[in-house]
């Protein structure tokens, strides 16, 4: 995958919370043996209307947002099915980061983003952003308010910074693992694979219960 | 030092500490399906990779395979995806469990049935429901693509160690409710991110009294609590359960014996400590049914749809699209909606006994005129129990439709799909938008609760209900 260090680009909302899975992209196109050919089909329920053509009404679909590259949500995307699939879409319809926020409703905390689809997008270099409620509420006003707003995401510095006459800045936390990971674009297979020899002595003491059944 | 459960057996599975803190784990079964693996078969190949342990790692294939005629597949991208992991299992080494074999069925149904699920283990497949396997005391996990590629090639994955949530459930689920209820009622209650990041594990009273089959229900869908894992301690029920029937894969004889001293021993020790805990009085549980667009969205049967504002937890907003979503106009009591299509499957409720409790419910009454009723079970080997007890006639009589077994309209990856506007009461575990169909109209209830919905053509309250 590619090393990620920054990126500066349009921003477009997609003022929903708890985006699932399936409307990331909807099963009919999981049935592709492909990694590629997924961007076209990206919220494909919300995005066309039954006869093909683009929902006027859906956010993305808007001329203002043509070329967005960072995706500005609510908590909780990407909540549902493990398909990588979705990852896959969002990259390829040309998205680099998607930012979302940390929900805090009284005592509850509903995090940003759904643990296998966070997982998925660092396997594949896509930048998951976590920030406040209020950053984000603060996010969306502005898109709203300046057509073309772009910002700059800042990993190394873990920034994003909104490009204003007065510049708009949000530091977010991500764990160094992480971090390390998308910044080095590392081959996770070949990291593990230099571990090959204790992988082996861990299998030598270890018990699987796994039995090669008389069927096998 | 007291550990729980899931630290137990995460700890048994660690191979080495990484940077950062994560950990490298082990993985003792993977089990694998034609939707995620393709792209992670051919990352093998194009780094000529080999799979590590192919003799733990076992395939079938369930997602796109059609329910009337399942050697006819009229699709061709579901045939060719079909088609590639023969091809990669007969390549790579790997037992597959094909259209052909008597014992094909959803990967987690048979997972258990086959004997590859154990307490203690660690079981990673592509796909999130891989929570259910849980059920035995065992770390199962949903993963992406990459990381499947990730387990064929090392028999390990990079993993951060998740926080622990434990559920209690005291007293005892009053029949007519069941497991389903039980999960239902704990996804509204903490909302579908409020298991994220933890690993849940399910205990007490209530929890203890549920069958192995039930158990799993109720792990099946820990990921609709945003939990990617959701484990309940091995008891005797577990190794009941394992000691019966014709499980391949499981110890038998002097091993079996071997094997249950350590099960035994996996339960979280008393003084174990838990990140964060809930207590759910499991006697006060009513039958669920999902009103909204996630499983969160969620209240009794007696309930009525309710307004944009009085939904704690989501934004005025997000309730409004649920509400035009799914058709419904605050204040409606949901048992006066009327039904189109009854959906009796999938991996959280096909399985033997779920068949038993719905074909109880059918047994001298019809399904409502204008209802269409889908009963597909999880595997063949459930298909033939069902038909040994007859459980197909009393379906067919009722006028139910008795298929074969995959996921079918779970998620309509086959031709099994809602129409748009159609309302469906589904015994499956999602009601996103669209999942069952573009525009396809979903409430997720028990399989008593469907089987009854299905008679009377709009849901009902099974603890009053006469059947008339």
């Amino acid at each position: 995958m590619d090393a990620f260090t920054t990126h500066r680009g349009l921003l477009v909302p997609l003022d929903r919370a708890n985006v699932d899975t399936d409307q990331i992209i909807p099963k009919q196109f999981l049935k592709s043996i492909a990694r590629t050919g997924f961007g076209q089909h990206l919220f494909h329920d919300w995005r066309y209307q039954p006869d093909g053509s683009p929902n006027p009404e859906f956010e993305l679909n808007a001329p203002r947002y043509r070329g967005a590259s960072i995706l500005v949500t609510r908590n909780n995307f990407g909540c549902g099915s493990s398909r990588e699939h979705a990852v896959w879409a969002i990259q390829q319809a040309g998205f680099t980061a998607v930012i979302a926020p940390r929900a805090e409703r009284g005592a509850a905390v509903i995090p940003a983003f759904a643990d296998i689809f966070r997982n998925n997008s660092v396997k594949n270099g896509l930048v998951t952003v976590e920030l406040s409620d209020a950053e984000v509420e603060e996010l969306l006003q502005l898109i709203g308010r300046f057509p073309g707003l772009e910002a700059t995401v800042d990993l190394e510095h873990q920034r994003v910074t909104i490009h204003l006459p007065e510049e708009v800045s949000f530091h977010f936390e991500i764990a160094p693992a992480v971090k390390d990971h998308l910044i080095r674009g590392l081959d996770e297979i070949g990291l593990t694979l230099q571990h090959e020899a204790e992988i082996g002595a861990f299998e030598a003491r270890h018990h699987t219960q796994a039995k090669v059944s008389d069927t096998f | 030092m007291a550990q729980t459960l899931f630290e137990k057996i995460w700890d048994r599975h660690v191979v080495r500490a990484l940077p950062g803190g994560a950990a490298l784990l082990y993985i003792d079964r993977h089990l694998v399906h034609e939707v995620t693996s393709p792209q992670a078969f051919e990352g093998l190949r194009l780094a000529t990779r080999r799979v590590r342990r192919p003799e733990l790692t076992i395939a079938t294939m369930d997602h796109n395979v059609p329910t009337d005629n399942r050697l006819v597949i009229q699709d061709p991208i579901s045939k060719a995806q079909i088609d590639a992991l023969s091809a990669n299992c007969r390549e790579f080494g790997i037992q597959l469990y094909d259209l052909q074999s008597d014992q094909q069925g959803i990967v987690h149904i048979i997972g258990p049935e086959l004997g590859l699920t154990l307490p203690g283990t660690t079981i990673v497949c592509g796909d999130s429901h891989t929570s259910t396997h849980g059920a035995f005391g065992t770390l199962a996990f949903g993963i992406g693509t990459s990381e499947v590629e990730h387990v064929l090639a090392t028999q390990c994955l990079r993993q951060t160690r998740p926080k622990t949530f434990q559920v209690e459930f005291t007293g005892r689920v009053r029949p007519p409710m069941t497991a389903k209820d039980m999960i239902l009622k704990l996804i509204g209650t903490i909302g579908t991110a409020g298991g994220t990041g933890y690993v849940l594990e399910y205990a007490g009273e209530a929890v203890r009294a549920l069958s192995m089959e039930a158990r799993m229900t109720m792990c099946n869908m820990s990921i609709e609590a945003g939990a990617r894992a959701g484990m309940i301690a091995p008891d005797d029920t577990t190794i009941q359960y394992l000691a019966s029937g014709n499980r391949p894969f499981a110890p038998a004889g002097q091993a079996f014996e071997e094997a249950a001293a350590f099960w035994r021993a996996l339960p979280s020790d008393a003084e174990a400590a838990y990140d964060r805990t809930l207590t759910l009085d499991a006697a006060q549980i009513a039958p669920q049914v999902t009103w909204g667009t996630n499983p969160g969205m969620v209240m009794d049967v007696t309930g009525r749809v309710p307004a944009p504002d009085e939904v704690p937890g989501y934004s005025r907003k997000d309730v409004e699209q649920a509400l035009a979503y799914m058709g419904l106009t605050p204040g409606t009591p949901l048992t006066s909606l009327p039904l189109d299509v009854v959906f009796i499957g999938s991996c959280t409720n096909a399985r033997i006994e779920d068949l038993r409790a719905a074909a109880k419910m059918f047994q001298g009454r019809t399904v409502a005129k204008g209802v269409q009723v889908l009963v597909v079970p999880g595997s063949q080997s459930v298909r033939r129990q069902a038909e040994a007890e007859g459980l197909d006639r009393l379906f067919r009589e009722a006028g139910c439709d008795w298929r074969q077994s995959g996921c079918s309209m779970c998620l309509g990856m086959n031709p099994d799909q809602l129409t748009p506007g159609q309302r469906c009461a589904s015994t499956s575990n999602r009601n996103f938008e669209g999942r069952q169909g573009k525009g396809g109209r979903t409430h997720l209830v028990s399989p008593e609760m469907a089987a009854a919905a299905a008679i009377a053509g709009h849901f009902v309250d099974i603890r009053t209900w006469s059947g008339r």
